[in-house]
């Protein structure tokens, strides 16, 4: 018998709602599947379970919002006997164990009542959010009954005319419309503060000739049709998945002052939102991927993130993050650790630049490639090592 | 296909990628990556989607002859058949 929980998506998620159950009682349930949708800051995300069996009991419903750790559902093993208790005798008498791993088990607070999910453009929920429009009144019509910003528009100007008699919205409706870019805002502020505070940041940077990679994947994708394109970021991915196999020390968590190394290689890319704040989700395995699967990854990654559709481990699985914010211009990256990882990767943008081999000058495709390292964990001697690394792979790019 | 049909398919897959981008607000000569913050996947996904509707395989080294709208029209009126 286990409790299926609010997982924790992320150091600085408190609570979450839970949108949606996948299941119902009495489903065989599996590993991975996905049972639940939850909304946090950071979009709906879509949580998985971590092990087989029956939905035995569920005991948060849709629309309420619960605290991190609050069981959600009961799921019994497979094989295990149904228990006789009742869902009330359950509820009102937590198990001694029950009470030791939820020792704040809040009551579940009422939340607003889910709406229809709202298709919009970040420019038009900028707007209304400016214009304190609330988004279940206007109507979309753009692409699939999207809301632009023309709609926005219109409905703030009809908002004007008198409608003193008409009731105000309830004040959470409003934030709820404009509280996504808000609630991302806070989670990354308080990550970012915590690895401010916490983590004792070295840094690195080295240069890297990108001609030969560069040339090389040219001439890869001049034989592919568009769709089967790679980009130059998915070599990045792949060279430091590659890299953290030479060097493990930097892929795992510092957690409770211990450095725990792990050996499954799940990258954090990230994938800036357009509407402002950034999301990090992980690839898996990204060291066991070819090219062309991380390519698929990737797009598949970058359009679920967008339309805040993740799923819970890709939101807390990641043991090292990359920063690529080449296609902005900068060329270098100085970044900012995710904890509990120990380090983070940046790449700039690909330069011409003017570069000496065996007294030549000659003008390459440089990019600059920078760690963030947590010196608790690892030391600069490991972090060179690190770029080194990436630099050879880049170098032998056939073999990514 | 004229200047009109090709114009409305540009919009249509810009979109798609970018639904608040608004293509009759960029001037003809403003560079559509940094205008409506495209990143190098979407703007894949954009040469992608005019595969799709108007059938033109744009070469990785013309990419950057589809900087602006102006570029964009006039490279694909020369490519469409």
């Amino acid at each position: 018998m286990a409790e299926f929980r609010m997982p924790s998506l992320g150091a600085d998620m408190e609570e979450g709602i839970l949108v949606e159950w996948k299941v119902k009682t009495g489903d065989h349930v599996k590993r991975g599947d996905i049972i639940a949708e939850v909304e946090t800051q950071k979009g709906i995300i879509e949580i998985e379970v971590f092990e087989d069996g029956v939905v035995e009991q569920i005991l948060v419903q849709p629309g309420e919002k619960v605290p991190v750790g609050t069981a959600l559902a009961i799921i019994r093993a497979e094989g295990e006997e149904e228990r006789p208790e009742t869902a009330e005798a359950k509820k009102t008498t937590p198990s001694t164990e029950e009470k030791k791993a939820a020792p704040e088990k809040p009551k579940p607070q009422p939340a607003i009542k889910r709406e229809k999910r709202i298709r919009i453009s970040p420019l038009a929920r900028r707007f209304a959010a400016e214009l304190a429009i609330d988004l279940s009144k206007v109507d979309g019509t753009g692409p699939d009954g999207a809301i632009n910003r023309a709609d926005v528009e219109r409905a703030a100007a009809q908002a004007k005319k008198p409608e003193k008699h008409v009731p105000e919205q309830p004040p959470e409706k409003k934030e709820r419309a404009a509280g996504f870019h808000e609630g991302i805002r806070k989670a990354i502020a308080a990550a970012m503060a915590r690895s401010n505070r916490e983590i004792p940041h070295y840094y690195l940077e080295t240069r890297i000739d990108m001609s030969r990679a560069l040339k090389g994947l040219e001439a890869e994708n001049r034989k592919r049709s568009v769709k089967e394109r790679i980009l130059p970021a998915v070599l990045l991915i792949k060279a430091v998945a590659l890299a953290l196999g030479d060097v493990p020390a930097l892929n795992g968590y510092w957690i409770d002052g211990v450095h725990r190394p792990q050996e499954a290689i799940h990258i954090g890319f990230a994938i800036s939102l357009r509407q402002g704040g950034l999301v990090t989700p992980a690839i898996h395995h990204a060291d066991l991927k070819s090219l062309d699967e991380l390519m698929e990854a990737l797009r598949d990654l970058i359009i679920r993130t967008r339309a805040g559709r993740l799923r819970s481990s890709e939101m807390t699985d990641s043991t090292i993050t990359i920063t690529n914010l080449g296609d902005i211009g900068v060329e270098t990256v100085y970044g900012v650790i995710y904890p509990p990882q120990v380090a983070l990767t940046g790449f700039g943008r690909i330069t011409e630049q003017p570069w000496v081999e065996n007294g030549m000058i000659g003008i390459r495709p440089v990019l600059t490639a920078t760690l963030a390292g947590d010196h608790r964990a690892t030391d600069g001697h490991t972090g060179a090592r690190f770029l080194d690394a990436i630099n050879k792979h880049l170098q032998d790019w056939e073999k990514l | 296909m004229n200047e009109e049909q090709i114009r409305k398919t540009i919009v249509d897959v810009l979109g798609q990628i970018a639904p608040e981008a608004d293509f009759d607000e960029l001037s003809p000569d403003d560079n559509i990556q940094k205008t409506l913050d495209i990143d190098s996947f979407d703007f894949l996904n954009f040469i992608i989607g005019l595969n799709d509707k108007l059938g033109v395989d744009i070469p990785e080294s013309d990419y950057g002859q589809l900087a602006t709208p102006a570029k964009i029209i006039s490279y694909i009126s020369a490519h469409v058949e």
